[in-house]
């Protein structure tokens, strides 16, 4: 078919793993607003917000509740109208601890008053305009787009690649986004095109997603952006959706180790991300909701919702049906790159794309056996790395063995604790050899 | 809800072990168990089960007097090393040998060598070559071997007074008539007890690649190897790779875990290097096997050879 690019470069490693994407065919529900929200003034990477409300105020859908003046940092919108009912502080599950502002909601959803259709008319128009509708990447990292795209400015970027591969199991929020909101994604990419002045735009997708891949690609053909906007087909193997594989299978380029796309002259979006940025620039409404699949062995009735930012879990999983068992870990995010959370209590934020409720025999526990050297960490790893070499340095906290088998370089895609026959912990070994690392070049500066 | 569980990602596995790998090493070991015991005999079902016995209680034994951890005697890998000794000895061992050089294997390499030697997870010569040594170099065990089938017109099943008869690389070396390439494939022929049938060993290959157990590359590179030399040299390459024990060796012992190296290009040099030494050996040296020396010496290389060959990280400047 005609607008199907072939890939480029085959990355290596990778591992096959079992799809779950059965939530696929699941057109998404719009989920109530809850009776609160919580809003935790951090949700992106980047200086932390500092609440523009005060307990008690009024607040409306759509009304900044937190800003910074910082440039890598996104504000932050009211999600629900109702009253602001305390600022205190959230702790997440990876250790952070941040202020959040709760908000009551009055079951109104009255819209801000502010809202309207920014206008546009030059590149400082439209860095402004992403600035302020909030929008974060949404594939996981959630760098705020604005400082994404002005980042730019210095490098020359020719190509953006949309990820929409998707690789990770169970998730199928970016496919949904597809089918539904297709326009919004092609209006998105013209956007950042005209704008950021690229040439060219190639959307990953990896091949367990055929229907998307014809739609895309035929939507290109009947909107005349044929010549401009390409999809290439992914291979359905972990990590494809990885910033540095999708970029090296869609482009041929190769990020240097500790670079960034731009230093190859491409800018990655999630296929989320851009469809916010085009229904911001269209209707002037702030990033305040948020796809997310549910699902997992625990889930009474695993679908897509549309939910609030800032929705507690428990009130996404009772509006799911409820848990038909007790879940072993919730997980917000994908099984391999997800965080487990603490509770149920968390918040829904800007940067999730899933919830997943996992049951006991779904997940598994790492030992510590002895690593019998099968080698298949080395075999799997996309980064080609050797696992089992900083495993072994970072027990024993040797920085320049660290180095020198370049810790740094690993993304923690966790392909490498997936196919360890004695479940060693690798990711983990990983995060602190890098910490190790970090510590002693802190010291020797 | 109660507290969740907050391990670190990734949140699911791909049900792999330990256990499962050893499981399918003994599975692909099956035919070759079967030849050998039609070829030699019953006495070769005494001899494995007892040698496997043996090594288990050694190995329980050394991890209970030496307080180690018991958890994992259960994985099957001293049946695995028990078994790929015992196919590489002759059937007519005394049950006696077998079983010392079963503890030899176990108790000596497995778990004394691999702390004064190796360090974490590993050690440096594969058990079942050490526990081989043992039977064939050191004793008269590795000269003579069982002619196929004679255990049939044996007054004893079990084969004691079984005729015996040289392995075809020795019928070579001393200039006699071999017999044809199909006896030699099919296995009947003088030799240890797993080892002469290529066709049980290749099928078992195939399913140990297959179930991705084992890399292609070490077998490959050392057959591969081991064949181009001795075409170049002269000799009729068919008649090394189906007699003797290249096969055997090279896709079950070579391609033991912890004596071999951890990476592709690693992989097809430690085979290059073992057949460069097996043919040096088997062309001009005094034992007409050689596969036994060049698996000993490339087992002492692994660790230089993972340090040589270490994979360039991706995208490093």
């Amino acid at each position: 078919m005609s607008g199907i690019r072939k890939l480029a470069v085959k990355i290596r490693g990778g591992a096959k793993v079992s799809h779950h994407k059965s939530t696929a065919e699941s057109e998404s529900v719009k989920m109530p607003a809850p009776p609160l929200v919580i809003l935790p003034m951090q949700q992106h990477i980047g200086a932390p917000c500092q609440p523009a409300v005060k307990v008690g105020d009024n607040v409306a859908v759509g009304q900044v509740v937190g800003k910074c003046d910082a440039f890598i940092s996104a504000p932050i919108h009211a999600t629900v109208s109702g009253t602001v009912k305390a600022i205190s502080p959230c702790k997440f599950a990876d250790g952070i601890e941040v202020d959040a502002i709760y908000i009551e909601s009055d079951g109104k959803n009255i819209l801000h008053s502010g809202i309207k259709r920014p206008d546009v008319k030059s590149l400082e128009d439209f860095l402004q305009a992403v600035q302020q509708s909030g929008i974060v990447g949404m594939g996981g990292a959630g760098f705020p787009l604005h400082a994404k795209l002005a980042l730019k400015g210095n490098a020359r970027v020719d190509t953006l690649v949309i990820n929409a591969a998707e690789c990770e199991p169970y998730i199928t929020s970016d496919y949904r986004e597809i089918m539904e909101n297709y326009t919004d994604i092609l209006a998105g990419i013209e956007w950042v095109m005209k704008y950021i002045g690229m040439d060219n735009c190639i959307i990953g997708i990896e091949d367990n997603k055929p229907s998307a891949i014809a739609l895309l690609a035929s939507e290109i053909v009947k909107q005349g952006m044929h010549r401009r906007v390409s999809v290439t087909e992914l291979p359905s193997r972990y990590p494809y959706g990885a910033e540095r594989m999708i970029v090296q299978a869609a482009t041929g380029r190769t990020i240097p180790l500790g670079g960034l796309p731009s230093d190859v002259g491409v800018s990655v979006l999630n296929v989320s991300t851009i469809s916010a940025l085009n229904r911001y620039l269209d209707t002037g409404m702030p990033l305040i909701q948020k796809r997310i699949t549910v699902d997992g062995g625990a889930i009474a009735n695993p679908q897509n919702v549309i939910v609030p930012i800032g929705t507690p879990i428990r009130d996404i999983v009772s509006f799911c049906g409820g848990y038909v068992e007790e879940p072993e870990k919730v997980i917000t995010g994908g099984p391999m790159m997800g965080i487990a959370q603490h509770n149920d209590e968390a918040p829904i934020l800007k940067r999730y794309n899933a919830i997943l409720c996992i049951s006991a025999k779904e997940t598994f526990t790492p030992e510590a056996k002895p690593c019998i050297r099968c080698g298949r960490c080395v075999e799997t790893c996309p980064m080609n790395l050797t696992p089992i070499n900083i495993e072994r340095y970072t027990e024993r906290g040797n920085t320049n063995m660290l180095k020198r088998f370049n810790v740094s370089g690993c993304i923690e895609c966790g392909s490498c604790a997936y196919v360890c026959p004695v479940k060693r912990p690798l990711v983990q070994h990983m995060r602190d050899g890098k910490q190790v690392e970090r510590r002693a070049a802190a010291i020797n500066a | 809800m109660r507290k969740s569980a907050t391990a670190a990602s990734p949140h699911i596995h791909d049900g792999s072990s330990t256990k499962r790998i050893m499981l399918d090493v003994i599975i692909a070991l099956v035919p070759a168990s079967i030849t050998a015991t039609v070829f030699f005999g019953p006495a070769v079902l005494l001899l494995t089960a007892a040698t496997i016995a043996a090594a288990v209680l050694f190995d329980w034994g050394f991890r209970r007097i030496f307080k180690r951890d018991v958890s994992n005697i259960f994985d099957l890998s001293v049946v695995v090393s028990a078994l790929i000794m015992v196919l590489g000895i002759p059937s007519n061992t005394s049950l006696w040998l077998s079983i010392l050089a079963a503890g030899v294997a176990i108790v000596v390499v497995k778990h004394v060598a691999k702390r004064l030697l190796g360090g974490a997870g590993r050690s440096m010569f594969n058990p079942a070559l050490i526990g081989h040594i043992v039977v064939t170099e050191l004793t008269a065990y590795g000269t003579s071997y069982p002619t196929p089938m004679s255990w049939l017109e044996s007054s004893s099943y079990f084969g004691a007074d079984a005729m015996a008869s040289a392995t075809p690389l020795q019928l070579l070396a001393d200039g006699n008539m071999l017999p044809s390439l199909w006896q030699l494939f099919l296995g009947l022929h003088g030799g240890t007890m797993g080892e002469t049938s290529i066709l049980a060993l290749l099928i078992g290959a195939g399913y140990l690649v297959w179930r991705r157990v084992i890399s292609p590359a070490i077998p490959l590179a050392y057959i591969g190897t081991t064949i181009l030399v001795v075409t170049l040299a002269g000799h009729d390459p068919l008649l090394h790779l189906l007699s003797g024990s290249l096969v055997f060796v090279a896709f079950f012992m070579a391609t033991d875990y912890a004596t071999s190296p951890i990476n592709l290009k690693g992989k097809i040099l430690f085979g290059i290097g073992c057949g460069l030494i097996t043919v040096l050996i088997r062309l001009y040296g005094s034992t007409t096997e050689g596969v036994t020396v060049a698996l000993l010496v490339m087992n002492t290389l692994v660790i230089f050879i993972d340090r040589l060959t270490l994979p360039k990280a991706l995208n490093h400047r």
